[in-house]
C-alpha cells in the first residue's frame, strides 16, 4: 500500500515530543506526554487504515474500499475516550499529589536505594542459633534475639516482626 | 479409601472449633478417626494384599482403585490405588498417626492457644499422607507430596517465638521443595514419555521405559533427587537434625514415621520398574551408604537425646533406602520389614523422649540421672525400642536386620565384585555405629551418671506412656511371630523377579554368615559403647571436612547476595530511569529484528492524500513542539490541545466523522478538566527549569519518533493479504442493521472490546472519585435550596489591594440583581462577581438544545455519524456548560441522578443486553432487527444493539460528570475553604451546611437573615 507521509511525520514528531514530555519530572508534562502519545499513536492506526476515503456511512452502490477503513477508525474512538478517562484519573493524582505533599515531580523512591545499599545480612536467616535441648521452657523465657553475638542487629526486638 | 481421605481432611478443617469447646480431650476425638481408618485398613487387609499387584486398575482381582477425571485435557486425573505396598505404609500413616495424636493429649499444656490449629494440621498431614501412598496419578502424588512439605513447615514452626523453630521450618521447606520441583519435571518427563501419568500404567509399561534411553534416565534420576530430598539423604540430610526444633511428637509422626518414608515409598515404588536404569545404583547405594554411616558417626557425638535419635534416624533412612533401591525381590523382603520395623521403634524412642523432656524439662545427657529408677516402666519401653533399632533378637529390628544382611551376603556372591562386598561391609559398620548410638541413646536418658544428682522426674500417667507402650509391644510382638508381616510383604515382593528360593522374615534362619555379622555387630558396637568418651574427643578432634549445612547456609548467603546486587542494580528508584530503560529497548529490539531479517520498505510514497492535511498536519506539529517548550502550564495544556483540534481535522479530512466530531468533544472536556485541576498548583512548571539530560531526551524522545515512523513504513509495506475489514460493510448493514460502519463495529461486530472500555471507563471514573473525595464517592445530590444567595466563591477579591478593583467589586456587586433566577436554577448561589449574565443566558438557550442533540447523536448513530460515545459526550459538555456558567449548585441541580447512578446503571444496561439474547436463545451480545409500526411514527426499525450503546452512553456522561463533580465542585469547595483559612474573617458570609452531607437537617433558607443582608 502506499505509504502517505505527512501522516507518519505527524506522528512521529508527535512521539518525538510525547516521549520528550514523559521523560520529565514535572507530572503536568508526563500527563501531557501521555495525551500526545495517544494522539502520535490514533495518528498510526489511521494511516494504516489507507487514503482518505468516504466516511464509513453504508451505501450498497459503493465497492467495500471506497470508504475509509473503519476498522482502525472503531479503534481509534476507543482508544480516544480511554485515554479521555485515564488523562482525568492521572489529573486526579496531580490534584492529590499537589494537596498531599505540594509536589508536582516525580520523586526518586528512596527506599529503593535503601535496598540497594544495605547488606545482605539478615538476623532472621543468618544470625546464630543457640541450642535448645527442651521444649518446655516459658515462651517468655525462650524469647531471644537472634545474632547476639553480632552486634547491633541483636537489639531489634523480635515483637517487631 | 475416598471416604476416609475426605473424612480425615473435613475432621481437620473442623478442628480447631473442637479445641475450642472441648479443650486438650480433643486429642482424644481427632485420634478416633485414624484409628477408625486403621481399623478399617485391617478389616480390610486381605483385599489389597490378595490382589495381583500387576494387574491394571478396574481389572477383576485388581487391587481396588477409585478414578475421578480431573484435567483430561493434560491427562490428569485423580486416581486412588491401594495395593499391598501403599498398605504397609497406610499401617504407619493411620496407626503411629492414631497414637501419636492420642498422645498429644497428655503432651501439651492444657490450655496451649494453639493447639487448635496443631491438631488440625497433624490430622491434615495424616490425611495428606494417605493420599499420597494411595495416589496412582504423578500429579496427584506430587500434590500430596507438596502438601505434606507444607504441612510440616507449618507443624516444624509451631513454637513460632523460637528462632531455631522458623529456621528449621524454613530450611526444611526450602530443601524438600527444591527436590520437589526436580522431581515434578522428572515426573512430567516421564508421563509424557508413558503417555500417561497413572503410576500403575507406567509400571506396567516400565521395561520399555526403562530400555527407552537418556530422557526416562534423567527423569527417573530427578525423581530420585525428590525422594533424597524428602527423606533427608546426603547431601540434603541437614534439614532433618534442625527439624528437631518441633514438637516431639510432630518428630515422631513425620520425622520417623511418616514423611520421612515419603522418599522410601516412591523408591520402593518405582523400584520393580526402573532399578536397572543407568542412574538408579549409583544414587540409591552410594547415597544411601553415606547417609548411613554419616548418620550413625555424627548421631556418637551427640548430646541432645533427641538429637541422637534424629542422626539416628538420618542413618536409618539411608539404610533403608540402599536396601529397598536394591531392587531384588530379597531386597524388597527386607526393606519393607526394615520400614515396618523402623517406624514402630523410632516412634516409640521419640515418643519416649518426648515424656522425659515433658517430665524432666531437658534432654541433655549430661544432665539427665538416674531416671530408670523413677521411671522403670518408661525405661522399659524404651530398652526395646533401642533394642530392636540396634537390631538385639528377639525384636523386630533384629529379623528385619538380619535379613538385611542376608540379602547383602547374597548379593556379593552373586555380583562377587569387590562394589558389592563393600556395600555388606558398609551395611555392616553402620549396623555397628546403630548399635553404639542405641546404647548411648539408653544409657543417656536412663542411666545414673557420675557426678549428676538424680533429675528430678513426674511420675508418667498411663495414658501418656500408652502411645509408646503399644508401639513397643507391636515391636515384640512381630519379632516373636513375623510370619504375618511376612505374607503380606510377599505379595510386594513379587513384583520382583524370584531368584532362588524365595526368602522369609524369620526369627531363625540357621547358622548363616548373617547370623556372624549379627554377632560381630553387636560385639564391636558394645566396644564401641564402651569406649564412648574416646569416640567423643575423637569426634571433636576432627573436623568434618564438608558441611552440609554450612554449604546450604553459604549458597542461600550468595543468594541473598546477587539478590541485594541485581536488586541494587536495576532497582533504582528513579522512574526516569526506568523509562529510558524501557524505551531503549523498544527502539533497540525491532530494529535489530528489522535489520536481521531484512524487512520489506514500502516503494509508493505520496506526499498527503490533500494538501490541506499538509497545513492542518504543521500546525499539529507546531503544538507538539511549543508544547514541549513551554514553561507555563496552562500554555502547555493550550497547546497539546491545538494539536488535538488539529487531529480532529485530519480525522474529518481523512473521511471519519464518528472520530472527529469525538476527539473535538474530548478535547475540550479534556482542557476544562486541565484547566480546573491544575488551577490550585503553581503557573509556571518549575521552580527552575531542570537542564539535566535534556539533550538526551530530546535524542530519546527524536529517535522513538523516527523508529515508530521505520515501523509503521514497515507494517505497511509488510501487508499482503487483504484487510479484515472489507467484509465489514455487507456485515454492518445485513447483520448489525446499520448503516455507519463504525458504530455498528463498536455496538455489535466487536462489543466485547467496547464491553471493555466500558468498564476501564466506570473503573478510572470511581478511581477518580475515591482520588478526589477520598472517603467515598459522595452520590447525594445537594439541592441549591438551603444554600444562601451569593454565597459560593466569594472570597479573597474583598481584599484586592487596589482600591480601584474593591470599586469594581462593589459596583458588580451593587447593580447584580439576586432577586431574579430566570436563567439558572442555582445561579443565584454565586457570589455575584462571579457571575455572568450572557453566558447565563447562553446557558438557559443552550442547554436543553445540547441534550436533545446528544439523544439524536445516541438513537441516529446507528445509521449515521453520532453514537453512544458521542453522544455521551455531548450531554456531558451541555453539563460543563451548566457548571462553568452556575457552580457547583448548578450541576448538582443539572444532574438529578449521580454519577455513580449513571455509571453502575449503564454497565448493569449493557451487562442486560449482553446476556438477554441468551433468553431467547441466541448468542451473548447478539442483536436483533426489530420492524413495527407505530401510530405516528409509521414503520420503526429498532436494533436491539441500540440498547447497548444507551449503557455506553449512560457510563461516558457518568464519567464526564465524576469529572465535573471532582476536578470541579469539590476542588472548588476545598480551595473556598482554604480562602477561609487564609483571611479568616469572613466566615459568616458563606454558609457551611452544604459541607454537611446531610442537608435535611440544616437550617432553613432565611433562618439567618443577616447573611441575606450582608450578601446583598
Amino acid at each position: 500500500m502506499t505509504v502517505n507521509l505527512t501522516l507518519l511525520l505527524v506522528m512521529g514528531c508527535l512521539y518525538a515530543a510525547g516521549i520528550y514530555l514523559l521523560l520529565e519530572r514535572s507530572l503536568t508534562r508526563v500527563v501531557l506526554g501521555l495525551t500526545m502519545l495517544t494522539n502520535a499513536t490514533n495518528i498510526l492506526l489511521l494511516a494504516t487504515g489507507g487514503p482518505a476515503g468516504l466516511a464509513p456511512i453504508f451505501n450498497k452502490d459503493l465497492a467495500a474500499d471506497a470508504y475509509n477503513d473503519p476498522l482502525p477508525q472503531a479503534f481509534i474512538l476507543t482508544s480516544i475516550v480511554i485515554s479521555f478517562s485515564v488523562t482525568a484519573f492521572m489529573l486526579g493524582i496531580i490534584y492529590r499529589s499537589w494537596i498531599l505533599s505540594r509536589q508536582d515531580e516525580v520523586q526518586d523512591d528512596i527506599e529503593d536505594r535503601r535496598v540497594a545499599s544495605q547488606s545482605s545480612f539478615d538476623a532472621e536467616d543468618d544470625a546464630d542459633v543457640p541450642e535448645d535441648t527442651t521444649e518446655f521452657t516459658p515462651p517468655e523465657e525462650a524469647e531471644e534475639a537472634p545474632g547476639s553475638q553480632r552486634g547491633n542487629t541483636a537489639n531489634e526486638p523480635e515483637a517487631t516482626r | 479409601m475416598l471416604f476416609v481421605l475426605t473424612v480425615l481432611f473435613a475432621v481437620a478443617l473442623a478442628a480447631p472449633l473442637l479445641f475450642r469447646r472441648v479443650g486438650r480431650s480433643a486429642f482424644y476425638i481427632l485420634a478416633a478417626f485414624p484409628a477408625a481408618a486403621f481399623v478399617w485398613l485391617m478389616a480390610t487387609f486381605p483385599r489389597y494384599t490378595g490382589a495381583d499387584q500387576t494387574l491394571a486398575s478396574g481389572a477383576p482381582n485388581a487391587p481396588p482403585s477409585v478414578t475421578i477425571a480431573w484435567i483430561p485435557d493434560l491427562r490428569v486425573e485423580l486416581a486412588f490405588r491401594l495395593d499391598t505396598l501403599s498398605a504397609v505404609l497406610s499401617i504407619l500413616i493411620l496407626g503411629v498417626g492414631a497414637l501419636v495424636l492420642f498422645y498429644c493429649a497428655r503432651y501439651f499444656r492444657p490450655n496451649d492457644p494453639k493447639m487448635g490449629s496443631f491438631g488440625a494440621q497433624l490430622l491434615a498431614f495424616a490425611a495428606a499422607m494417605f493420599g499420597l501412598v494411595t495416589a496412582d496419578d504423578l500429579i496427584l502424588l506430587f500434590i500430596f507430596w507438596e502438601l505434606t512439605t507444607i504441612l510440616s513447615y507449618l507443624l516444624i514452626g509451631y513454637s513460632a517465638h523460637r528462632l531455631s523453630a522458623r529456621r528449621a521450618a524454613l530450611q526444611a521447606l526450602i530443601v524438600t521443595t527444591f527436590g520437589g520441583l526436580a522431581m515434578l519435571v522428572g515426573m512430567i518427563v516421564l508421563g509424557t514419555v508413558a503417555g500417561t501419568y497413572r503410576i500403575s500404567e507406567i509400571m506396567a509399561m516400565a521395561p520399555e521405559l526403562a530400555a527407552s534411553g537418556t530422557l526416562v534416565n534423567v527423569a527417573i534420576a530427578l525423581l530420585l533427587v525428590g525422594a533424597v530430598s524428602k527423606s533427608a539423604l546426603f547431601p540434603f540430610h541437614f534439614w532433618l537434625p534442625a527439624a528437631m526444633a518441633a514438637p516431639t511428637p510432630v518428630s515422631a509422626y513425620l520425622h520417623a514415621a511418616a514423611m520421612v518414608k515419603a522418599g522410601i515409598y516412591l523408591i520402593a515404588r518405582l523400584a520393580p520398574g526402573f532399578s536397572e536404569t543407568l542412574l538408579w545404583h549409583p544414587i540409591v547405594l552410594v547415597l544411601g551408604l553415606a547417609t548411613m554411616l554419616l548418620g550413625g558417626w555424627r548421631a556418637l557425638r551427640q548430646f541432645d537425646v533427641k538429637l541422637i535419635l534424629a542422626y539416628g534416624t538420618v542413618s536409618q533412612l539411608g539404610f533403608l533406602t540402599l536396601v529397598v533401591g536394591l531392587g531384588s525381590r530379597e531386597a524388597a523382603v527386607a526393606g519393607l520389614g526394615l520400614l515396618l520395623a523402623h517406624g514402630f521403634f523410632k516412634a516409640t524412642l521419640f515418643l519416649v523422649v518426648g515424656i522425659i523432656d515433658h517430665q524432666a524439662g531437658t534432654r541433655d545427657i549430661r544432665k539427665l540421672s538416674g531416671i530408670y529408677r523413677t521411671a522403670p516402666k518408661l525405661a522399659v519401653v524404651a530398652v526395646i525400642g533401642a533394642a530392636s533399632m540396634a537390631g538385639v533378637p528377639p525384636l523386630l529390628g533384629y529379623v528385619a536386620k538380619e535379613s538385611v544382611y542376608e540379602t547383602f551376603v547374597h548379593y556379593g556372591e552373586q555380583q562377587g565384585s569387590f562394589a558389592a562386598w563393600l556395600l555388606l561391609a558398609g551395611v555392616v559398620t553402620g549396623s555397628i555405629l546403630t548399635f553404639a548410638y542405641s546404647a548411648r541413646f539408653v544409657w543417656g536418658a536412663f542411666a545414673v551418671k557420675e557426678g549428676c544428682t538424680a533429675t528430678p522426674f513426674k511420675s508418667v500417667s498411663w495414658s501418656f506412656l500408652a502411645a509408646p507402650a503399644v508401639l513397643a509391644a507391636a515391636t515384640v510382638v512381630f519379632g516373636l511371630w513375623p510370619s504375618p508381616l511376612d505374607s503380606v510383604i510377599a505379595s510386594y515382593a513379587d513384583l520382583f523377579p524370584a531368584e532362588g528360593k524365595p526368602t522369609h522374615l524369620a526369627l531363625w534362619h540357621g547358622l548363616t554368615p548373617a547370623l556372624g555379622l549379627t554377632v560381630l555387630t553387636l560385639g564391636i558396637g558394645a566396644v564401641l559403647f564402651l569406649m564412648r568418651r574416646r569416640v567423643e574427643s575423637f569426634q571433636s578432634s576432627v573436623a568434618s571436612p564438608i558441611d552440609a549445612e554450612r554449604t546450604y547456609r553459604g549458597s542461600i548467603g550468595v543468594l541473598d547476595d546477587v539478590a541485594v546486587w541485581v536488586t541494587g542494580r536495576t532497582q533504582r528508584g528513579s522512574l526516569t530511569f526506568y523509562l529510558f530503560v524501557i524505551l531503549s529497548m523498544a527502539i533497540v529490539t525491532p530494529l535489530t529484528a528489522l535489520i536481521l531479517r531484512s524487512a520489506p520498505m514500502p516503494q509508493d510514497f505520496r506526499w498527503f492524500d490533500n494538501p490541506l492535511q499538509a497545513v492542518i498536519g504543521a500546525g499539529v506539529v507546531l503544538g507538539a513542539v511549543a508544547a514541549a517548550r513551554a514553561t507555563k502550564r496552562f500554555l502547555a495544556v493550550l497547546m497539546v490541545s491545538v494539536s488535538g483540534y488539529g487531529i480532529a481535522l485530519i480525522f474529518a479530512l481523512q473521511g471519519a466523522p464518528d472520530l472527529a466530531l469525538t476527539q473535538m468533544l474530548v478535547e475540550t472536556i479534556v482542557l476544562v478538566a486541565f484547566v480546573l485541576a491544575l488551577r490550585s498548583l503553581p503557573a509556571r512548571l518549575w521552580k527552575r527549569e531542570p537542564k539535566r539530560h535534556r539533550t538526551l531526551r530530546a535524542l530519546l524522545g527524536i529517535a522513538f519518533g523516527a523508529s515508530m515512523v521505520v515501523f509503521a513504513m514497515t507494517a505497511m509495506a509488510s501487508r499482503v493479504a487483504a484487510p479484515v475489514s472489507l467484509d465489514f460493510p455487507p456485515l454492518a448493514y445485513e447483520g448489525g442493521g446499520g448503516s455507519n460502519i463504525v458504530n455498528v463495529t463498536l455496538v455489535d461486530i466487536r462489543a466485547w472490546d467496547t464491553f471493555g472500555e466500558i468498564t476501564v471507563l466506570a473503573i478510572a471514573a470511581t478511581g477518580l472519585a475515591s482520588l478526589i473525595f477520598v472517603r467515598g464517592r459522595v452520590d447525594k445530590r445537594r439541592r441549591a435550596e438551603g444554600v444562601a444567595t451569593g454565597s459560593v466563591d466569594r472570597g479573597r477579591e474583598q481584599f484586592a489591594p487596589t482600591g480601584r478593583r474593591q470599586a469594581t467589586l462593589a459596583l458588580a456587586r451593587k447593580f447584580s440583581s439576586v432577586g431574579r433566577d430566570a436563567w439558572l436554577v442555582a445561579g443565584r448561589t454565586l457570589a455575584p462577581e462571579r457571575r455572568s449574565i450572557i453566558f447565563e443566558v447562553i446557558t438557559r438557550l443552550l442547554f436543553h438544545s445540547v441534550m436533545l442533540f446528544s439523544v439524536y447523536l445516541l438513537i441516529a448513530g446507528h445509521n449515521a455519524p453520532g453514537g453512544g460515545f458521542a453522544g455521551g459526550l455531548m450531554a456531558g459538555l451541555a453539563l460543563t456548560i451548566r457548571y462553568l456558567a452556575g457552580g457547583r449548585f448548578e450541576l448538582a441541580e443539572a444532574s438529578p441522578v449521580s454519577a455513580g447512578t449513571l455509571l453502575g446503571g449503564g454497565l448493569g444496561v449493557i451487562a442486560l443486553s449482553a446476556a438477554a439474547p441468551l433468553f431467547f436463545g441466541g448468542q451473548i451480545l447478539q442483536s436483533a432487527i426489530l420492524k413495527f409500526t407505530w401510530p405516528v411514527f409509521g414503520e420503526v426499525k429498532f436494533v436491539t444493539s441500540t440498547i447497548f450503546d444507551i449503557g455506553v452512553y449512560l457510563v461516558v456522561v457518568g464519567l464526564v460528570l465524576d469529572v465535573l463533580r471532582t476536578l470541579g465542585s469539590e476542588i472548588d469547595e476545598r480551595s473556598e475553604g482554604d480562602a477561609d483559612d487564609e483571611d479568616g474573617t469572613d466566615n459568616d458570609s458563606i454558609v457551611e451546611e452544604p459541607q454537611i452531607p446531610d442537608i435535611a437537617t440544616s437550617p432553613a433558607p432565611g433562618s439567618r437573615p443577616e447573611e441575606e443582608e450582608v450578601a446583598r
